[in-house]
């Protein structure tokens, strides 16, 4: 895929987020995707300083509602809101309080009714997000519907990406593991084709979504060609509840099939980038050697999650557009 | 009481009648359909250029809810729904709180319906206990009481052996075993047609041959006891290439397809309203080409029946996320919009076709009266006009429940007025004073 004349002045014209909502990269265009990513590298700036604060979101109450366990994205956003100086609140709900009987609009609804300025939803159901957003006037960020979208996962990893590569268009990137499941890989998908990437998708039958060719994308249960001259490989996480979906036989079965190992992973590029949105099982989806080792970017991508999703909340906050106007 | 209906075009295709005739009526019952019949008599009602009568429109899947989940929809609130959609008569499944397996049920439910005075209420009694798939309902009881097919409608009937059973006792009583055709073990716990579309929007898929297995099954059953099964809803192009395979071996099987199937595909689960409930039904919307099958099986005959599986649920139940949502929609008083738009000014069928689809079949198939003008017929009439625009609104539906994809759609065609037993039952009041 190559970027168009026309994409490129859209991307120029881009500076500012004028929606309400991120529910996912499906939504974006090129130009907002590059605006999100090039105001994350001004918020990594700031988490370098010894006073890691800027008081862009002063005022503005951010709740993070959290239906699924998550302490990686939870903790991330909860860091970007302080050094951004949002006023923060974090609710996890357990799947029992749900069954008590409150309804997802309500549980909203009320919480709303103290007038937060964003909410961020994590949540097991695919389209939550979309749902709240209907139901809401407040700003609505996905940190992770069901199998659908988990859009700021998809940014960090760009960004990580691009920060070592420097661009996106034109690399193979191969993304192997539970594919059906995954809301990364339908946000990495989404971003990666219409930045230009050439997505390689890899894992059993069992777990590849049907009709997945039709997001532009190249889908083999050949871990070796999936691999092959990639510049960036991505592994996604196997569940360990997916044996009893007879998805695949036994753990042991699938690192054998389509495991990261070092073996394999010298079929990539020399320079290839390893990543993995976590949380890992070793042995099973990539090998311990493979994940510690130097081509590993894994714990880089959490670093930077804290600077993408400041960038999404300060754009989504009205970036300068709204300073301006205030 | 007679009644002369004069200048009508007159669609019948039990009696291949289609042409301008008058049609007397006496008290409740069809005396004749004929060409300039005298008035002797009677009072003589005009029917204005460019309406249709044809036999009273049968819907043979309906959901009234009642008993027991009376917050849905209730057999009164059913049948003024069935009538503003044209309906004459209803067959309503078993799937209520407390199952439709004994007469109780079937008595309370016919009781209200008389008490309703609109649509005839035909129910359908349970095929197994509880629907539980496990021990036969009292079929002779239920029979007796009124019941006119057997289905454990919402679920599969649980086994082969049982649905063999069904079949064979039923067809004692000449009764079909109406199939909600579907591999359960395949459906898993899928929401939504495994295509392009769910796996966009990451909701669990159910494949097209998660129903025609269940087709499948049938068929074979039916051929193996030489009794009637009624496919119910059918959705996938596997599933009404099973039947036609059928029907060419000379198995007693027929099958229905509900307005949404032959309307919408799978895109909308997306657009315009992402992850909208009132795109959620089993079977589900499916792929463009399942769509189409549907439609070419409406059109060469393979597709013996339009029922629209009204499905009302609480604004509540549908108000949330959309895997944890209800099944279901309603569709008494969208399926016969969407039949004129869709297949009639699409040029895919005519008229007297489309008569069959919505009323001579289901009468045949369930063998209630009605489905024909024939003399001593009951007068149970419908009153198309085929040219009234028509704008879906879902607030102003009489069903107690308002979960339509269809609201603000624009169509053409509607329904003028509904006759039942001889009374005019419903007019529609877009249609000015003084229609009938």
């Amino acid at each position: 895929m190559s970027t168009t004349s026309q994409e490129l002045d859209q991307k120029q014209a881009v500076t500012a987020l004028r929606r309400k909502d991120l529910l996912g990269i499906a939504e974006l265009s090129p130009g907002e995707i590059e605006l999100v990513l090039d105001t994350a590298e001004a918020m990594k700036e700031v988490g370098t300083r010894p006073i890691k604060k800027v008081p862009a979101l002063r005022g503005k109450t951010v709740v993070n509602l959290f239906f699924e366990p998550s302490t990686r994205t939870r903790t991330s956003f909860e860091i970007a809101e302080k050094r951004l100086s949002a006023d923060t609140l974090s609710i996890a709900i357990g799947t029992s309080s749900v069954v008590k009987g409150e309804t997802l609009a309500d549980t909203a609804l009320n919480l709303e009714a103290m007038s937060p300025d964003m909410i961020v939803l994590r949540h097991a159901s695919s389209g939550a997000c979309h749902f709240l957003s209907r139901v809401c006037r407040s700003a609505i960020i996905n940190a992770g519907d069901g199998m659908h979208e988990h859009p700021t996962q998809a940014l960090l990893d760009a960004f990580t990406i691009r920060e070592r590569k420097k661009r996106l268009a034109g690399l193979k990137v191969a993304i192997v593991g539970d594919l059906l499941h995954s809301r990364v890989l339908r946000s990495n998908i989404h971003l990666l084709t219409k930045l230009g990437a050439d997505v390689w998708v890899c894992g059993p039958p069992t777990l590849i979504p049907t009709d997945i060719r039709r997001f532009g994308v190249t889908a083999t249960s050949n871990v070796e060609e999936a691999v092959r001259d990639a510049d960036v490989i991505m592994l996604l996480r196997i569940q360990l509840e997916r044996m009893e979906g007879a998805y695949f036989p036994s753990l042991r079965e699938y690192f054998r099939v389509f495991g990261m190992t070092e073996e394999r992973m010298h079929l990539a590029k020399p320079d290839v980038m390893i990543m993995h949105p976590g949380p890992m099982n070793r042995g099973v989806e990539i090998a311990s050697e493979v994940a510690d080792g130097p081509y590993s970017v894994i714990l880089d991508q959490v670093a930077n999650g804290v600077a993408v999703r400041m960038a999404v909340l300060y754009l989504l906050a009205g970036g300068v557009e709204h300073e301006e106007a205030a | 009481m007679k009644r002369l209906l004069k200048g009508g075009r007159v669609v019948d295709p039990a009696n291949g009648i289609d042409g301008v005739h008058d049609v007397l009526i006496e008290d409740d019952r069809i005396v004749r359909v004929g060409r300039d019949l005298p008035v002797d008599g009677a009072t003589v009602v005009e029917i204005p250029s460019g309406l249709v009568v044809c036999p009273g429109l049968i819907d043979m899947h309906v959901h009234l809810r009642e008993p027991g989940q009376e917050h849905k929809e209730t057999v009164a609130t059913g049948v003024a729904s069935a009538v503003a959609g044209g309906f004459t008569a209803v067959a309503c499944m078993p799937n209520t709180t407390p199952v439709n397996d004994n007469a109780n049920v079937t008595l309370l439910i016919l009781a209200k319906a008389a008490e309703a005075k609109l649509a005839h209420v035909y129910p359908i009694g349970a095929v197994s206990k509880g629907s539980k798939g496990e021990l036969l309902a009292d079929i002779a009881e239920l029979k007796q009481a009124g019941c006119v097919a057997i289905t454990d409608d919402g679920h599969p009937v649980a086994t082969a052996l049982l649905m063999r059973r069904a079949l064979e006792y039923a067809g004692m009583f000449g009764m079909p075993v109406i199939e909600h055709c579907e591999d359960p073990s395949l459906k898993g716990d899928g929401v939504a047609h495994e295509g392009f579309h769910a796996s966009s929007l990451g909701l669990r898929g159910i494949p097209g041959a998660a129903e025609a297995l269940g087709v499948e099954r049938g068929v074979l059953l039916s051929e193996l006891t030489g009794s009637a099964f009624h496919v119910a809803h059918m959705s996938a192009r596997a599933s009404l290439r099973a039947v036609r395979k059928g029907k060419e071996a000379g198995v007693r099987v027929t099958c229905e397809v509900a307005p949404h199937h032959f309307t919408l595909t799978d895109e909308a689960l997306g657009s315009p309203i992402p992850y909208d409930t009132n795109t959620k039904m089993n079977p589900p919307l499916r792929e463009a080409a399942d769509r189409d099958a549907m439609l070419a099986g409406i059109v060469d005959g393979s597709v013996d029946v339009i029922a629209t599986d009204h499905a009302p649920h609480h604004y509540d139940e549908k108000k949330v996320e959309f895997d944890r949502a209800p099944f279901g929609i309603v569709g008494l008083e969208t399926a016969v919009p969407l039949s004129l738009d869709r297949l009639l000014h699409s040029g895919l069928i005519r008229l007297p076709r489309l008569v069959e689809l919505l009323s001579t079949n289901p009468a045949r198939i369930l063998r209630v009266p009605g489905g024909s003008l024939s003399p001593g017929s009951p007068a149970d009439l419908t009153i198309l006009a085929p040219d009234l625009k028509v704008r879906i609104r879902a607030s102003q539906l009489r069903s107690r429940s308002k979960n339509t994809p269809f609201d603000g759609w624009e169509l053409r065609g509607g329904v003028a007025a509904t006759i039942v037993h001889g009374r005019t039952v419903y007019v529609n009041p877009e249609m000015g004073s003084g229609v009938i």
